[in-house]
């Protein structure tokens, strides 16, 4: 299979603090990574510079064929971002949330309508679609910006701690989402820290420590989530 | 274009749906009327005087409110990490200036509207000359809104925007501010645009200058 | 390092030079002052070949500044921030001093300390813009962040110092006027040679001083970092 996302010799440095070093990665189409490691480790770093927010200092990434310095508007049509921020406007109601942000990514109206309908269902939020996203809890937001990360039905998903203040049934429910979208054939790519959840979604597990990768199997020859926490441990208290 | 346009739309609905922004400005520029008005006290009697006075009230009570709401124009798009998804989206930074400047010129354009005939019964005004008070306040406003959008973008991630903002700006709008205020002065007085054409050209100019800046600039100060 | 260090080191000594000389020129080598009407001039006019000289330099400091915030944002490199920097700071205070030279003036010719003359007022405006910039770079932690955001005020700042003088210009003309024509205007002086050369003079320096200024200020703050590059090492 082709390489959605290649990374080669990809370096950043804060002014002389080294966050990332020389770092290559390559995911193929389809495919589910998980990117763990330790705070302070790089991860947020190297999703911010995957999804163009921040230029790496040092190496090429190229994203479905784009270069991430050359064209990054062709790039951020081509990925959906999720993280623990749901970007989303409090004073909008769910359905004016995700025709906003259609709109920005350029859809056109009847295009908009139906996705925009479809999402909602696939959520599980039709009957509160006309409520302001500022009475909706946590796990209701979180399965928003679900939708609102896929209005555009980007090839790539990145997915940035999701699990962030989510209780047990709010992750469960965001999982089932997530699994079942029509994301089947979008490569994700989530950093996270929390083992237990994030484990058993991908099908491939990197460890990110000190800006450098340190481990890179898939999923079924890691063994189970104590046999990877064990691993886990020794790369990264050493 | 079209995506500033949306930008703006979104700001505006989110807006007009709690009216907590316009209603504060709208307070507070009215309470900047009245208190000058109570102070100057007999003045006001004085048709010379309140001549002098009154355009300098008014752009103080304009500026004052504006900055209100610029103060709160990027913070509300902190809420959520928005600012972020925003910058997601494939959408050139400064459409998200544009957007963000038109938003913020409607919201001043209602403070303005409805500031004004508070302003001219406080003050015992007849507003003739109506047309040259609109281009006059249309162009001072979108200066004023120009820089204001791109320090309000400036400050919105430092520590200390509040206190930061009204530093960087005020020394910035001095240019319009001065040109507003005796442009103010000559139409209430006479009434006529044609007296006023100096002071239009240069808020034309430094409308043009500022707005062109910043849509250069303003990747910078949002970026990361 | 240690031929920048001579470097400087020669630099600041010219300078020193160079300022005794200008000074020495103002005091002892200008004849006196003469108004068209063949009065003689109070010798406060003198003031004016440090006023001048000044306000030129803090200008020209903001231009630097100005520059070096384009350059930081087009390539990035740290370099152009410090310059940035160094030059705000220094710029500040020529221009300080250009507000304390003009009042003093002011105050021995119009007896008033404050004039609300268009050139004086712009100074005014433009110290206040660099002020800001100066709070503004207190106020943010990150090194990245606060040369990214002052780069953008550095540039914003500059612009508006044409537009501040042409609205300050246009706002004075438009009150009677409440003193004579300036001072410059009416002694006609300056067509001698004489005060030609102690302008020049004073032009050269002052540029000096600043670019010396600029350079110690500089290499300061270079090694400032250097300092917290090494603390950031420690353990």
């Amino acid at each position: 299979m082709e390489n959605i996302v290649s990374i080669k010799g990809l370096s950043k440095a804060f002014g002389s603090h080294r966050v990332l070093k020389n770092i290559d990665l390559d995911v193929k189409k389809g495919e589910f990574i998980t990117i763990f490691g330790p705070n302070g480790a790089g991860k947020t770093t190297l999703m911010r510079i995957m999804s163009t927010l921040v230029e790496p200092s040092a190496g090429s990434i190229s994203i479905d064929g784009f270069n991430v310095k050359d064209d990054p508007v062709e790039i951020r049509k081509r990925i959906g971002s999720i993280s623990h921020e749901t970007y989303l406007y409090s004073e909008l109601t769910a359905e004016e949330n995700l025709r906003f942000f259609g709109r920005m990514y350029g859809m056109d109206k009847n295009h908009l309508d139906d996705r925009v309908d479809e999402l909602i269902e696939q959520v599980g939020l039709e009957y509160r679609s006309n409520d302001r996203v500022g009475t909706f809890s946590r796990g209701m937001k979180q399965r928003l910006s679900i939708a609102r990360a896929l209005i555009h039905q980007p090839p790539i998903l990145f997915l940035d701690e999701p699990y962030t203040g989510l209780d047990q049934h709010a992750a469960s429910t965001f999982e089932s989402v997530l699994r079942g979208l029509d994301a089947q054939n979008t490569t994700k790519i989530m950093i996270s820290h929390n083992i237990d959840r994030s484990l058993k979604m991908c099908d491939r597990v990197l460890i990110l420590n000190n800006g450098k990768i340190v481990f890179d199997k898939l999923r079924h020859d890691v063994g189970s989530i104590d046999d990877f926490k064990a691993t886990y441990e020794s790369f990264v208290h050493e | 274009m079209i995506r500033s346009l949306h930008i703006a739309a979104k700001d505006l609905k989110a807006e007009f749906r709690t009216k907590q922004m316009l209603n504060s400005m709208v307070i507070f520029s009215l309470l900047v009327i009245v208190i000058f008005s109570v102070s100057f006290g007999d003045l006001l009697g004085d048709s010379e005087t309140v001549s002098q006075l009154a355009p300098g009230v008014l752009w103080i009570a304009f500026t004052f409110a504006g900055m209100l709401g610029l103060s709160r124009s990027f913070a509300s798009e902190l809420e959520n990490g928005c600012l972020e998804g925003l910058k997601l989206c494939p959408v050139d930074r400064s459409a998200i200036y544009t957007g963000k400047a038109i938003s913020n010129v409607v919201i001043m354009f209602l403070v303005e509207l409805i500031t004004i005939p508070l302003f001219a019964v406080m003050f015992n005004y007849n507003i003739q000359g109506l047309l040259g008070l609109v281009v006059v306040i249309v162009l001072g406003t979108i200066g004023f809104i120009s820089v204001g959008t791109l320090l309000s973008a400036l400050t919105v991630n430092t520590g200390t925007r509040e206190l930061l903002l009204p530093i960087l700006l005020l020394p910035i709008i001095i240019p319009v501010i001065i040109p507003a205020v005796l442009a103010t002065g000559k139409i209430l007085v006479n009434g006529d645009i044609s007296d006023i054409s100096g002071e239009l050209r240069l808020l034309l100019v430094y409308d043009i200058i500022f707005f062109v800046i910043a849509q250069l600039v303003f990747e910078y100060a949002i970026g990361d | 390092m240690s031929t920048n260090s001579q470097k400087i080191n020669i630099l600041s000594i010219l300078t020193a030079i160079v300022m005794f000389i200008a000074a020495y020129m103002i005091f002892f080598y200008l004849p006196q002052m003469r108004d068209t009407s063949g009065q003689l001039l109070d010798s406060s006019f003198k003031i004016f070949y440090f006023h001048l000289p000044i306000a030129i330099t803090s200008y020209l400091a903001f231009f630097v500044v100005f520059v070096a915030s384009i350059l930081y944002l087009k390539k990035g490199t740290h370099n152009w921030d410090v310059l940035a920097r160094s030059a705000a700071e220094v710029g500040s205070i020529f221009a300080l001093l250009v507000l304390v030279t003009g009042s003093i003036w002011a105050k021995a010719t119009w007896g008033w300390y404050w004039v609300w003359e268009p050139r004086l007022t712009t100074s005014l405006a433009l110290f206040l813009v660099y002020l800001a910039y100066l709070m503004m770079r207190q106020a943010i932690e990150e090194p990245e962040k606060r040369a990214r955001l002052s780069a953008v005020f550095g540039i914003v700042g500059f612009a508006s110092v044409p537009l501040s003088f042409l609205s300050i210009r246009m706002w004075r003309s438009a009150h009677p006027l409440m003193f004579g024509p300036s001072a410059q205007g009416s002694s006609g002086g300056l067509e001698g040679t004489s005060l030609q050369f102690t302008l020049i003079v004073n032009f050269i320096a002052f540029f000096l001083l600043f670019a010396t200024i600029l350079a110690y200020k500089v290499k300061n703050e270079n090694l400032q970092e250097e300092i917290n590059a090494k603390k950031q090492a420690l353990p």
